[in-house]
């Protein structure tokens, strides 16, 4: 079956002071319909711009500079921008981490939830004002022609949050990705607005791409996880995998970080160190200087993604008598 | 909006009354006598203290103030002690010209000012960023007199394209344009630079806001986003520079009436101050006071017209 989303060895480079330095360095998954991919990993990794790749909404400096990206079997990459505006908000929609500011204060809530209506659809003024109440009423805002007429900062953030959703649905997207939708959230809220998702993403037969850094969040939405490091995927599979047995010691490491209500001793264990700089040249395996594990060979060769199941891979030399990817895809073929 | 309008017109008042007071006193302590003045140089002693005693001014000067502040009350601003005349006539003869050129000085600065920043902004380090920045810098620097005098030079003498001064067609005639042009650029730079300045930042701060983002993830388009989204939040500061402006272009009519000749309030204040016509001094400083404060109103009106964040009640 042809993958919803299928990112083939991505690549996204900024221009910087100290050159042309990756951000994201070879990364590949793939999203079917209805499904959840979480993007995990500490902030910098590069989950944002990996969303933003897909989305064609790179920073000025940066650019992709190889993969492939595939959107319902259509490549995205080589694009121009106004064939790529098409999409944005129409069949790919995004939802970003500060409610409290992506929203325009000078415009009504109205207004800006017609706008891709507009831009997107054929619907006349009386059909685009029926639609936007339909869909605010989905995201649980009662009272939606009350809502239409107010500015952003009438909103309290959980609802602001509820309109970008809105927004994000309402030309019906087959990609839903959210980039941390709820860390500025308070847990109750933040708990209503992942549910909302969640049930939307069953009714409508999205697929969702949703960024955190928050393994409990994974835990409560994720169907598969990918875990990231320095650019890189370290390791990727179903979210039982990921929790029940998770492979790479960073991931290993991430899961011990969350707070642990039952132990406090063992709550919040970070991993040590911090992350590398993009102008960072670290040989052989990017996580060697953090790693507890690493060997002489983790510091001379970077390790390739190794398939521990047939949807787990991880990235690292420990796994080396598991069948590397690539011959496990020939057994497939 | 009723409550600002009643607060703008008690601050009015209040700077009515002080401004006056100032005005009135720093005249009558100067040196300068009117009646010398008016009498001229045949005039005896006591010819001069009989114009004294007709124009009031051998009462003690509060006394004189509170006179005038009387009339004032009353609308009536007093009589020009050099051709008897009233000051509102006076005034009102003048104030078209001098309103006119600061209107055209300001549609010159927005026109010129808010483009050449926004796009500054939208192409930063660009040429175009590069020399606009340098213009604008030039534009702040350079002397009205000294641009209006190298303007006649080059458009009226040299080209003879521009009458060399004047302001009497009416501005909607091609005769009345083409007077106002010099003056309107000449008094419109300074501020068409400040404009451009203040746009330029405040668009580059606004197109990396997160709602400039959700814009573009939407699918809007990029010139939507540029000058819908972002340029009417990129406004807000904008709007007080414009105001700002405003005052400073008024003051600024008082040398570009001299340098363009028109007949203006600034001519008429110059030569009022000149020849100690103390009324007229008086009432053409009221008037800048006045439409100093109303332009700030406006300013306030349109603050909460472009940001729905502001409310006056
Ligand atoms: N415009 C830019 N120019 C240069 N480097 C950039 C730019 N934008 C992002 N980066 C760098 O790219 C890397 C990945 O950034 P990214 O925003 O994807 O991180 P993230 O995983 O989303 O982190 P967070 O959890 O903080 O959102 C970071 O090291 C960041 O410093
Ligand atoms: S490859 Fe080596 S350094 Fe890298 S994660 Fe595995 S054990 Fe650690
Ligand atoms: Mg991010």
């Amino acid at each position: 079956m042809e993958s919803l989303l299928n990112v083939q060895n991505l690549v996204t480079s900024f221009r910087t002071a100290d050159g042309k330095l990756p951000a994201v360095r070879g990364v590949s998954f793939s999203v079917q319909e209805g499904e959840t991919l979480c993007i995990v990993g500490e902030s910098g990794c590069g989950k944002s711009i990996t969303t933003l790749s897909v989305m064609g909404l790179l920073p000025d400096n940066g650019e992709i500079s190889e993969g492939s990206i595939t959107f319902q079997g259509e490549e995205l990459t080589h694009k121009k921008e106004e064939e790529m505006r098409k999409h944005r908000g129409n069949d790919i929609s995004m939802i970003f981490q500060e409610p409290m500011t992506a929203l325009n204060p000078v415009f009504t809530v109205g207004y800006q939830m017609m706008e891709p209506l507009h831009l997107h659809t054929k619907l006349n003024k009386k059909e685009k004002k029926s639609r936007a109440v339909e869909l605010l009423t989905q995201v649980g805002l009662s009272d939606a022609e009350k809502v239409l007429k107010k500015y952003p900062h009438e909103l309290s953030g959980g609802m602001r949050q509820r309109v970008m959703i809105a927004i994000a649905l309402a030309c019906n997207p087959s990609l839903l990705i959210a980039d941390e939708p709820t860390t500025a959230l308070d847990v109750t809220i933040q708990a209503q607005i992942l549910d909302l998702i969640d049930d939307l993403k069953r009714d409508l037969g999205m697929g969702v791409v949703m960024v955190t850094h928050d393994m409990g969040v994974v835990a409560e939405v994720a169907d598969r996880v990918m875990v990231m490091y320095a650019g890189h995927v370290v390791e990727t599979g179903t979210v039982e995998e990921i929790f029940e047995n998770p492979k790479h010691p960073y991931t290993k490491g991430l899961l011990a970080s969350v707070p642990n209500v039952d132990d406090e001793e063992h709550s919040l264990e970070a991993i040590p160190g911090s992350l590398p700089n993009l102008n960072e040249k670290i040989s052989g395996c990017r996580f060697h200087p953090r790693c507890p594990f690493a060997t002489e060979k983790c510091k001379e060769e970077d390790p390739p993604r190794f398939q521990i199941s047939n949807q787990h891979q991880s990235k690292c030399w420990l796994h080396e008598e598991a069948t590397t990817n690539e011959s496990r895809h020939e057994a497939y073929s | 909006m009723v409550g600002l309008i009643m607060k703008r017109f008690l601050q009015l008042l209040l700077l009515l009354v002080g401004i006056s007071f100032l005005v009135f006193m720093s005249m009558h302590l100067a040196p300068g006598d009117p009646a010398t003045i008016i009498g001229g140089p045949t005039a005896t002693e006591s010819d001069l203290q009989a114009i004294r005693t007709d124009l009031g001014l051998d009462k003690p000067v509060l006394v004189q103030y509170f006179d005038y502040i009387r009339g004032v009350v009353q609308g009536d601003l007093g009589f020009s002690f050099q051709n008897n005349q009233s000051v509102s006539e006076a005034i009102t003869s003048r104030f078209p010209q001098t309103l006119n050129l600061a209107i055209a000085s300001m549609i010159v600065a927005i026109v010129i000012g808010v483009p050449a920043g926004i796009i500054s902004a939208i192409k930063q380090n660009s040429w175009f960023d590069v020399s606009s920045t340098t213009v604008a810098l030039a534009g702040i620097s350079i002397p009205n007199f000294w641009l209006g005098a190298m303007l006649i030079l080059i458009f009226s003498v040299e080209l003879q394209w521009l009458p060399v001064g004047g302001l009497s067609a009416p501005f909607w005639t091609i005769e009345g344009m083409k007077q106002l042009i010099l003056p309107a650029i000449t008094l419109g730079t300074a501020s068409a630079a400040m404009i451009a300045r203040m746009s330029r930042s405040a668009m580059l701060e606004v197109i990396r806001a997160d709602y400039i983002r959700t814009a573009r993830a939407k699918g809007v388009k990029r010139n939507t986003v540029v000058w819908v989204h972002a340029l009417r939040n990129a406004m807000i500061p904008v709007i007080t520079v414009i105001g700002l402006n405003f005052g400073f272009l008024l003051g600024g009519t008082i040398i570009t009436e001299q340098v363009f000749a028109i007949n203006g309030v600034g001519r008429l204040m110059i030569d009022a101050i000149a020849a100690r016509d103390f009324p007229v001094v008086q009432g053409t400083v009221l008037l800048v006071a006045t439409l100093f404060v109303v332009v700030n109103l406006l300013v306030d009106i349109i603050y909460a017209f472009v940001d729905p964040r502001i409310s006056y009640d």
